[in-house]
């Protein structure tokens, strides 16, 4: 797993309190992970804070799995 | 009227995570003051409070028992002890597997005085240094008083009466009269009532201390700043918590098998009409609140064996509550016993009706009245009044009551007897 899964994974763990080994990049946030909208909107705050990233509004909507968000991150970083 | 029984208890204090043992350390004279622990308070106007334990400590608090870890991040404290304190009354009464018919007629009533102002201290921080959105998405309903009743409702699938009292220092009291009326009204079998607190961060003493509330000059012995009565009191001692009562009617209690700690017979409201925080100089307000719930209970002056004071320790209320008290009371004031628990866990604001109301409760069941801690030289009104200095004291309880005054000028008094 790159470094950006890792740091991804934690930020998952601590804002939405699941064990890590559920955190995989397949798992949707809604469906897998027990998240609501809002809890999303906190997780996209907390990657762009982690990672220097700005993601907006309409970037964020489309990131609904682990894998998606660090695809981004990847993609838009430095 | 329908009647109205309490049949399960919930308590977070600064001398406890639950109710038996905030009440085994309630009785052993212990007090839930210190250094404040949650910031650095040495250039504030007072630098101790009553804060709720952490889970490692000796009669600490344990977040983690009741309430998800993703919950906690997201509210503040005031509502993690209110969720928890209804978890433990709602598991006393034995009413976690109610039907769903059942559930329609179950609600909650549960206030608070401030809500989360830890948090809107927090966020402003955030807004001014980091900008609009950094502000946390869970702002808004992880501060809201109401939130802790939509809380417990949602996680007990409670769909009743959602209600939540906001009259600062008497939100317990109005709490559970308020609740304790739906029921006899017919609106509800069952209520989750009660208050919760927890404003101890530097805005909450900052703004208390300018109001010149807050007890100051016990530096060197915190647990020494709460002493209602006292000659040498000057202001409150902050405390933090909840407390919450499963009310529910009469009939149906009994039918099931309930334990019922208590009846509730009596509930009065004023107001001072007077000044934002200065109490009525005769204690008017508190004299009528007092009046009618005796009034509404049918019970005579020489039935109460046990008042629990709304005596918060400050120069000005203490003895105008007791000259109010005397005042209602006249002859049968040299049978009962008064004190103020307030000297062990400090002032629990909009918490403070419903723990104390617990306390009352306790005190039916086990016998014993709870004191009031450091009253080593009663100022000169006292005097023909058991306050019950220091320890706590065996006696006959059979009927309270409860005491609570608010900013605002807002009084309630709650009257209960044992079954």
């Amino acid at each position: 797993m790159s470094e950006t899964a890792d740091r991804v994974r934690k930020i998952v763990v601590e804002h939405l309190g699941v064990e890590a080994d559920k955190v995989t990049e397949d798992a949707s946030f809604i469906d897998d992970l027990g998240a609501d909208s809002l809890d999303i909107v906190e997780l996209v705050m907390a990657f762009e804070e982690e990672f220097g990233v700005e993601i907006p509004d309409d970037a964020a909507e489309k990131i609904t799995t682990v894998k998606d968000a660090i695809t981004y991150i990847d993609e838009h970083q430095g | 009227m329908r009647r109205v029984v309490v049949t399960g208890l919930g308590l977070v204090t600064p001398l406890g995570g639950d109710v038996e043992t905030s009440w085994k350390n309630i009785l052993a004279s212990k007090s839930g003051a210190a250094t404040i622990t949650r910031f650095d308070a040495t250039d504030f106007q007072s630098n101790y409070a009553c804060e709720v334990k952490p889970a490692d400590h000796e009669y600490g608090f344990d977040a983690g028992r009741r309430v998800d870890h993703k919950i906690q991040r997201q509210v503040d404290p005031f509502i993690v002890f209110g969720i928890d304190a209804a978890g433990q009354a709602i598991e006393d009464a034995g009413l976690t597997d109610m039907t769903e018919e059942e559930r329609y007629r179950a609600g909650c009533s549960i206030g608070s005085g401030i809500g989360g102002l830890p948090g809107i201290e927090s966020e402003s921080l955030v807004l001014e240094h980091k900008g609009p959105k950094r502000v946390s998405p869970h702002f808004v309903h992880g501060r809201l008083i109401n939130l802790i009743s939509g809380q417990v409702s949602i996680k007990y699938g409670l769909m009743g009466p959602n209600h939540a009292v906001v009259t600062a220092c008497s939100t317990g009291a109005h709490s559970i009269g308020d609740a304790a009326r739906m029921i006899a009204m017919d609106d509800a079998d069952v209520m989750l009532a009660g208050g919760a607190e927890s404003a101890i961060c530097p805005i909450g003493i900052a703004g208390f201390g300018q109001a010149r509330a807050l007890s100051t000059g016990f530096r060197d012995d915190p647990t020494k700043g709460s002493r209602p009565y006292d000659a040498d009191r000057d202001g409150f001692v902050m405390g933090e918590g909840a407390g919450v009562v499963v009310l529910e009617e009469y009939e149906r209690a009994k039918a099931r098998g309930a334990k019922i700690y208590a009846e509730v017979i009596g509930y009065g409201l004023s107001g001072d009409a007077y000044h934002v925080t200065a109490p009525h100089p005769e204690g008017s307000g508190a004299f009528r609140s007092m009046e009618m719930a005796m009034k509404k209970s049918g019970l005579s002056l020489s039935d109460i064996d046990y008042v629990n004071a709304h005596g918060t320790s400050t120069p000005l209320g203490d003895e105008l509550e007791l000259g109010a008290v005397r005042r209602l009371f006249g002859d049968a004031i040299g049978t009962m016993s008064m004190s103020s628990t307030k000297s062990a866990i400090g002032h629990l604001l909009g918490g403070a009706g419903a723990v104390e109301s617990i306390f009352c409760i306790l005190a039916m069941r086990d016998q014993i009245v709870p004191p009031t801690l450091n009253l080593d030289n009663p100022s000169e009104n006292c005097a023909g009044v058991d306050l019950v200095p220091h320890t706590a004291k065996e006696r006959k309880v059979k009927a309270v009551l409860n005491n609570s005054f608010g900013f605002g000028g807002t009084n309630a008094s709650l009257v209960m007897k044992a079954l």
